[in-house]
């Protein structure tokens, strides 16, 4: 086989080699391109960073102007005979440099709060994972007995999934204030606001997940003499089980996301707090770090989950590559 | 083959006659009454199955054939109580049927073992449903899987098995609820052939030790023969019984009884009944045009 019929074959699993190489390569490309940006002096770097003033009196080193008032300070000054300004070229404050970001991954975490009420990082992060938590865990409590309801009878369907479809068009933010005045300002509207962004996608796709159990098996459990809670507890649920867990993994993902909006809602609070005040403070290495950590949280956490669920269903083909 | 050297279908040497009268004396289990099953689609009603009569008796083996389409697993699944007749009634036991229940047990055309449940596990599933403790409930699973063969797989999922194995379970998943009839639609349909004959070979042997009769769905001529007592013709548009034969190869069947006269007899009516010389075979026929250039060296086309 050639090779590039082995990297672009149709529908056909990689050898486990190449996939390892890719999964690599699919991290290490953007920040190879962040690198370049960053590292590489005459690539992009719109600002110049002032090491010595000169004779520019307004200029005080450290300083970031941009390269043409720089340019044309330096000439001013060298018409006047006064000394001339240095300066490296340098990006702009909001993109720091890839080494910048994962110092501040340590030090974001080991620098005080500026005030006495603020809180550290690791707090800030642990109420986000919180108020995740229970929004997602409250639209699932309700959400997946519902929609297995919905994908097993049809009256059932019938009538929530008409306004399910309708409800989740609307933008889950909209409710902000209305969660914030039924609520209050503390954490029970962000709660609200994950909980309505799950909730009604989640009846929708854990009724789809239902209906696609095959009926065959139904069949043969009703000639096996399963009758009605049987047929639900002893055969549906057990037979959607791995992709309703595969479904959750989805959803939650969609959780986080909505995880921004709802933490800005009522007062600010979690990592949402600590990304606009470090943004506030100029410190864009930390912010880069706060939202790379969100990523960081929300991969592993699948990640985890992926590996548990090969556990609890010992029954599902696992296919290729693993 | 030469028909005229074959033996009419129907002769029948004295002791499978002897056989066939005492059959007939036994109880009857099951037994369809002016059957009719019509689908209402978006293309109008279908028929799918008219007018359908038979009985069948205690341990009997019935075969069901006919051609793709004609209504053999509507007809299974109205026996089995998954489809409602339009009109009609099936008894079983003198007592008709509105609903699927254990004491018809259904061995399906595709592979239907729960894949969360190990063998084991799965074939206690239905005596569970009957209110039988854990225990015996396992105790009894384990007896039916042993007679399958498969006591050394009765913590494997079904994932881990072959599809001759998994019809294994199947059928003892089924006969663990001790139905009175065992109903069977086209079961070693997707199997090879090699997989084919052994199943058939154990079915049999099953069906010789235990108490039960069974209905069996196939469109496989020689299947039919070489299980059934009497085969179920059935023809298509609408599905109606076209014959009920008798099958005169005496028991026990064997392999090497598949070139005998009664076999071949039995083999050419059905092959009549159900692949009858038809208009549309010669009036669509094939227009063999050289699409490619072949070397008639090889072999001269004209
Ligand atoms: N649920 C259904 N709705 C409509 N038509 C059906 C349904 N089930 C079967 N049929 C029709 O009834 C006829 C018999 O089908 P089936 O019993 O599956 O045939 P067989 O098993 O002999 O191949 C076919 O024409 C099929 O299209
Ligand atoms: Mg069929």
């Amino acid at each position: 086989m050639s090779s590039t019929t082995q990297w672009l074959a149709v529908r056909k699993p990689l050898p486990p080699k190449q996939t390892a190489l890719l999964t690599i390569a699919s991290f290490l490309l953007p920040l190879l391109v962040w690198c370049f940006v960053s590292y590489v002096p005459f690539i992009w770097h719109p600002k110049i960073e002032v090491t010595e003033p000169g004779g520019v009196t307004w200029f005080k080193k450290g300083m970031l102007v941009d390269r043409e008032l720089f340019s044309d300070q330096a000439m001013l000054a060298a018409e006047d005979n006064r000394a001339a300004p240095k300066g490296d070229r340098a990006n702009p404050v909001y993109l720091p440099a890839p080494h910048e970001v994962a110092t501040a991954f340590y030090s974001a975490f080991t620098t005080e709060p500026k005030r006495k009420s603020e809180k550290w990082l690791h707090e800030s992060l642990w109420h986000s994972i919180t108020v995740i938590f229970w929004g997602f865990v409250l639209s699932s409590l309700i959400g997946i007995p519902l929609g297995i309801l919905c994908g097993t009878y049809a009256a059932v369907s019938r009538l929530n999934e008409p306004f399910i479809e309708f409800f989740r068009y609307l933008p889950a933010p909209a409710f902000g204030a209305l969660a914030v005045a039924i609520l209050g300002i503390h954490d029970g509207p962000k709660i609200a606001i994950i909980f309505i962004g799950t909730f009604f996608q989640q009846v929708l796709i854990v009724s789809n997940t239902t209906r696609k159990l095959d009926v065959a098996l139904l069949e043969a459990a009703l000639t096996l003499g399963a009758k009605k809670i049987n047929l639900l507890f002893r055969v549906v649920v057990p037979g959607i089980l791995p992709e309703l867990y595969r479904d959750q993994r989805i959803l939650l993902g969609w959780a986080w996301t909505y995880l921004i909006v709802a933490e800005l809602i009522g007062t600010s609070s979690g990592i949402t707090w600590f990304i606009t005040q470090q943004a506030r403070y100029k410190n864009f290495d930390n912010v880069f770090a706060a939202i790379i950590m969100i990523g960081v949280i929300g991969i592993a956490t699948d990640l985890l989950l992926a590996a548990l669920g090969k556990r609890l269903f010992p029954w599902e083909k696992h296919q290729g590559n693993s | 083959m030469n028909s005229m050297e074959l033996p009419s279908y129907l002769d029948q040497a004295d002791p499978v006659r002897e056989r066939f009268d005492r059959l007939k004396q036994r109880e009857i289990i099951l037994e369809v009454k002016d059957l009719n099953k019509k689908f209402d689609t978006s293309q109008g009603q279908v028929t799918a199955l008219k007018d359908i009569n038979f009985k069948t008796h205690r341990r009997e083996f019935v075969c069901v054939i006919g051609p793709s389409g004609c209504g053999k697993s509507t007809l299974i699944r109205t026996l089995a109580g998954l489809e409602s007749p339009s009109s009609g009634e099936v008894l079983l036991d003198g007592k008709p049927v509105f609903e699927p229940g254990p004491d018809r047990g259904m061995v399906f055309q595709g592979y239907t073992l729960f894949p969360w449940l190990t063998v084991k596990k799965n074939v206690m599933f239905g005596l569970e449903m009957h209110g039988h403790s854990r225990a015996t409930a396992e105790g009894e699973a384990m007896e039916w899987i042993e007679l399958v063969g498969l006591s050394q797989f009765a913590d494997s999922y079904p994932h881990q098995l072959s599809g001759g194995m998994k019809q294994r379970v199947a059928i003892a998943r089924a006969l663990a609820n001790k139905p009175r009839i065992l109903l069977m639609d086209e079961p070693f349909g997707a199997l090879d052939a090699q997989t084919r004959g052994k199943m058939q070979a154990n079915l049999l042997e099953i069906w010789r030790n235990i108490d039960i009769t069974i209905l069996f769905i196939t469109h496989d001529l020689d299947e039919a023969i070489y299980l059934a007592d009497r085969i179920l013709v059935l023809k298509a548009h609408p599905g109606e019984v076209n014959e009920l034969i008798e099958v005169s190869v005496p028991r026990p069947r064997t392999v090497e009884q598949f070139i005998s006269a009664e076999f071949l007899a039995t083999k050419q009516r059905l092959e009549e009944l159900i692949h009858p010389p038809s208009e549309e075979d010669e009036s669509l026929p094939m227009h063999m045009v050289r699409m490619a250039k072949v070397g008639d060296d090889v072999e001269p086309v004209e």
